[in-house]
Formats: structure tokens, sequence, C-alpha cells
């Protein structure tokens, strides 16, 4: 197994252990924070397929966490008040099933992702970052200013939302569901990277024109890849509303936005595992510093500028090295 | 002769004050090498790049393969079958030759939106891709990244790309700057073979090759076709002597 394998196996082992050391040290509030990194690390995964292999750097990525959010938010509190969201033409009710909570989170966030791309993947660089952060900031003011679901206040949860089987209120099967689908994502996150499709948008991140002059168009392998990249991290953020049972307009903002991006850097652009990495060294920054200081962020900032300046490669990159040849 | 493949007709772009191509027209026909031939600035890798879609004429028209096809882009014109060498290698350094061979054969392949199965297991993109490099000399730096290459291999490289394509056409910029005595006539083997599966226009600067490979010469100063003709013809014309290998000898 390459250096690299092994660090992903370490982070992937290393997660699960965790959560399962703090059930044994009855620390639920361990679990929870777990739980954090994996949604986050999910959120990241998504991100890192646009901007890791696309080379597209969105700082838009707040709209779809936080559409996956509302999408939870609203399907459940129509199920907690036991109205229908649409009488006409049909009956839509509400849900508390995960399962359907998560295609439709998926399903949003792909469609938003298709809109937002289909205008913005026109546009390159800086002009690409603007946009992204534009379509990212329409969401944010128009959940703030929309009454129906809570407008600036955020919706409220009462009970988790329920999966088949299991008991989600119990940290560590909430845990468990976020791990596993994590891992699942990894695993798509890495056929794609391997994939003809994935060849085709690593090299048009590198040469568009050399892509192009084999017959293939760079902006429909972007588009592909920002619909895919959206709709992860959709579902990431259908699982943190889930998580706080509580969705808001600050789901939107661009400094989640900023968060995605800056995990992402910090585990390692590219790097299959490096939003896991990114999203661990994160959350535990937060927790240690946090409590320290409210201005932890200028700690997690000041980490950055030496990740930027020294260590290309974020977390991942700089345990594991160049990157194996052989993909 | 032959329905040409490729047409250039009374093609001219200009940059600012600068002509870079004036009323320029050229063909190539099925089985030749086109040999383009020009001082540097002449406007040769401007007129490929009008060619191959990348810059717009200001005016006059390029048909290829029957078609019109002033109007369309790059990939558009790689997809009707034009392969493309570029002067500075446009290669993905990051990735391995291999991969940007395997690039080529996807691109042929006209199909890839696919996501699952690893590109490096597709067994008909390996072996397109993996019968390009032979052909040129790569396999065995087939697993090295792209940036480890030497400069000469990575013009090598461009050409296999392009066969992997196997176009209708060969626009090739140059391919064999950089690759010392060897390399050039493995190279000028391969071109020579190579034009019986489609026609190459070819921009070398490298006279031996061009006098040895060459149907026809185009030569090209400050954006003007001066003359075209065999290699005898000219060789043996005096405004090309004056103008271009008038040094040479
Ligand atoms: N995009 C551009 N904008 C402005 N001027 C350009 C541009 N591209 C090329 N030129 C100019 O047009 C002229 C022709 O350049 P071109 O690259 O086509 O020459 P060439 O014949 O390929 O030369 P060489 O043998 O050095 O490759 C040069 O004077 C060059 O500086
Ligand atoms: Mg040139």
């Amino acid at each position: 197994m390459s250096r690299e394998g092994l660090i992903n196996l370490a982070l992937g082992l290393g997660l699960l252990a965790f959560p399962l050391w703090a059930e044994w040290a009855e620390e639920p509030f361990m679990i929870t924070l777990s739980t954090r990194v994996a949604i986050l690390a999910l959120a990241g995964v998504g991100l890192n397929l646009s901007l890791g292999l696309g080379g597209l750097v969105s700082l838009g990525h707040a709209a779809f966490f936080g559409i996956g959010g509302y999408a939870m938010g609203i399907l459940a509190s129509h199920a907690q008040s036991y109205t229908p969201i649409f009488e006409w033409p049909l009956v839509i009710e509400g849900t508390k099933a995960m399962p359907v909570i998560w295609l439709v989170a998926i399903a949003a966030a792909g469609l938003l992702a298709l809109a937002i791309g289909a205008l913005s993947l026109r546009t390159s660089g800086v002009y690409f970052i603007m946009i992204t952060l534009a379509f990212g900031q329409m969401l944010f003011y128009f959940a703030v200013s929309w009454p129906a679901y809570g407008g600036e206040d955020g919706l409220s949860i009462y009970v988790r939302n329920a999966f088949p089987g299991l008991n989600t209120l119990v940290p560590l099967q909430f845990f468990l569901i976020a791990y596993a689908l994590l891992m699942a994502v990894l695993g798509l996150a890495a056929l794609i990277t391997r994939s003809p499709f994935g060849l085709a948008l690593d090299a048009a991140r590198q040469v568009p024109v050399r892509v192009e002059t084999v017959g293939i168009a760079p902006y429909r392998l972007r588009l592909i890849a920002f619909v895919i990249s959206g709709m992860i991290t959709g579902l990431a953020g259908a699982l943190y509303a889930d998580l706080n049972r509580f969705v808001s307009p600050a789901m939107f903002n661009w400094q989640t936005s900023g968060e995605i991006v800056i995990l992402v850097i910090l585990g390692g652009t590219a790097r299959l595992f490096g939003p896991v990495a990114g999203a661990a060294f994160f959350v535990a920054l937060e927790h240690l510093l946090g409590g320290v200081s409210d201005y932890w962020r200028i700690y997690l900032g000041l980490v950055l500028l030496a990740v930027v300046l020294f260590a290309r490669g974020g977390i991942v990159g700089t345990l594991a090295g160049r990157e194996a040849a052989d993909g | 002769m032959a329905e040409p493949v490729l047409q250039v007709q009374g093609v001219s772009k200009s940059f600012g004050a600068l002509a870079a191509s004036q009323d320029v027209s050229l063909d190539l026909v099925p089985g030749e090498i086109h040999a383009l031939i020009g001082p540097n600035g002449a406007g040769k890798s401007t007129l490929i790049q009008q060619i191959a879609g990348a810059l717009r004429p200001d005016a006059g028209r390029i048909r290829f393969m029957g078609r019109d096809v002033t109007q369309l882009g790059i990939v558009q014109r790689a997809r009707l079958g034009l392969g493309r060498t570029f002067q500075i290698s446009a290669l993905a350094m990051e990735h391995t030759v291999l991969q940007n061979a395997l690039l080529g054969a996807l691109g042929a392949s006209g199909r890839p939106y696919r996501f699952l199965r690893p590109a490096l297991r597709d067994p008909d993109l390996r072996r397109r891709a993996e019968a390009a490099l032979e052909r040129v000399g790569l396999s065995e730096q087939m697993w090295m990244r792209t940036s480890d290459l030497s400069h000469g291999q990575r013009r090598t490289l461009e050409v296999a790309v392009a066969l992997t394509l196997a176009p209708r056409a060969f626009v090739m910029d140059e391919p064999m700057a950089g690759l010392g005595t060897s390399g050039s006539k493995r190279l000028t083997g391969l071109l020579d073979e190579l034009r019986h599966e489609a026609p190459i226009l070819l921009v070398e600067h490298d006279m031996d090759a061009v006098f040895a490979l060459a149907d026809r010469i185009s030569v090209l100063v400050y954006g003007r076709i001066i003359a075209t003709g065999t290699v005898e013809e000219i060789r043996a014309d005096p405004e090309v002597r004056r103008a271009y290998l008038g040094e040479e000898d």
C-alpha cells in the first residue's frame, strides 16, 4: 500500500475509533464532535471534486450546504406540524425519514448547482470566485427574508429524523450514519477520480486546450463535476441540520463557504482523505481554542497561511509526499 | 488530384497593426505531407491556430472534411478529425505519459462521461494509448510523470496523443524541435508512414526533414504565402531563396 493509502487508512480508522472510545469513556460530546467532523468532511469531499480535481475555486458551496439543510428543515417542520408542504396540484407531505430527506437534499442541491454552474462556469479565476460568492449570498438573503421558514431566526426541529432500524438520538448511532455516508461518498470520489471522466476533468484543470484538442469540452466536464460536488455538499448540509436539529440562514453564509474551502486546503487539495484530515483539524482547533478565545479564527488564519506558504499539499500532502503516479 | 481534406481560403488575421495572415490560401490532399515553412514570426503558428479553431480569422474561410468549419470551435473540429500538435507542448504535466495518451484515446472514443471503471483499466483505451506510445518510442517512459520528461520526449508525446485520435488530417507545429538527430530521424520515418493514414500539414524549421518528407511546400513570409510547389520548385525559386533559404547556402 502506498504511503498515502496508509495515511487514509489511519484517518478512516481514527475517525471511527475516537467516538468508540468516547462511548466507552462516556463522553457523548466527543461523539457529537466526531459526527461534526464526519459531516464537515463530507461537505469538503464535495468541494474537493470541483476545487481539487476540477480546479474550480468555489466560494459559494454554502449555497448547497444551506439548501441541503433547508430541505431537511422544511420537510421535517411540516412533518412535525402535520401540515402538508403543498396541497395543490397534489398533496405533498413533510417527512421525518432520513433517506427521503437525503434524496430531496441531493436533488435540490444538484438542480441548484446546475443553475449556478451553468452561469458561473462561463467565467474563470477571480470572476468565478466572485460569482459563486454572489450566488451564495443571494440565497443567504433570501433565507433571511423568507418568513415561512423562520426567516433570520431559522427553524428548530424538535426530534431528530428517523432512520429505519436505528435510534438516531443515540449519539453513536447518528455518528455511524454520518460515518457510513462519508465512507460511501469517499469511495465514490475515488472511483470518479480514476475514471475516464476524472482523468479528463483533471487534465482540463491543467491544460484546458489539450482537452479541447482531443475533442472534449471542458465546460461540460466542469459542469458535471460542479453538480456532483454540489449534491455531495447538499447531503452534508442535510446531515448537519439534523445534527443540530436546527437550520438557519447562517448555513448559507459566505463564512460557511470559506470554512469548507479552508478545511479542504488544510487537509490537502485534491487528496482523497484531505477533507477528513482538514475537518478533524478544524473541529479540534475550534474545540480547543474556541473555549479559550472568541477570536480562535485568527489562529485558524495563521495555520492556513502557514499551509499555503510552506505546506502546499496540506496535511495529507505533506505527510504522503508527491501523489502516486499510477493514480 | 483527390478532393482536399483541408482547405484554407483567403484567410486574413491581424493583431492590431500586425498582419499575421494576409489572404492565405492552401490545401491538404489525401496522402500528402504539405510543409509550411517560413522565418520566425512569419505567422505559421497563427495560421495553425486558425485551422484548429483557437483563433477566428478576420476574413476568409476554412473547410475541413467537406464542411465550412470557420465558425466551429476547437472541440468540434477535433471531433471532425483534426489532429493537432502544439509548438509549445500542451500536456498535462502532473499526469503520467500513459495518462496523457489515455486522454487522447478517451477523446477519440467519444464517450468521456464515464464514471466508474478506472481509465487505466479500460482495455480499449489502454490498447489505443499504448499503441500510440509504442509507435513514437515512448513505451518505456509510460509510467513517468510528464513533467519529468526531456523537452524532446514531450514533443514526441504530443505526436503520440495526436496518433491516439486517428485523425483525418494532422496539423503539426514544429514536431521535431529539440529532438536531436536520432529522435528526428525516428520521427521523420514515422511521419513518412503516417501520411498514408492521414495527410499532414507540417510546420517545420528542420530543412533536412522538410526536404526528405514534403510532397509540397508552402513558404510563408510576413503573413503571406510567397510560393507553393514541390521540393525542387521551392529550392529553385529565387524569391524563396532571397526571403528565406538564402542564408542556408
Ligand atoms: N495573440 C497575439 N497577439 C499579438 N500578436 C501575436 C499574437 N500571436 C502571434 N502574434 C504575432 O504574430 C506574428 C506571427 O507569430 P507566429 O507565432 O504565428 O509566428 P511563427 O511563424 O509561428 O513563428 P515561429 O517560427 O517563431 O514559431 C509574430 O510577430 C507574433 O509576435
Ligand atoms: Mg510558431
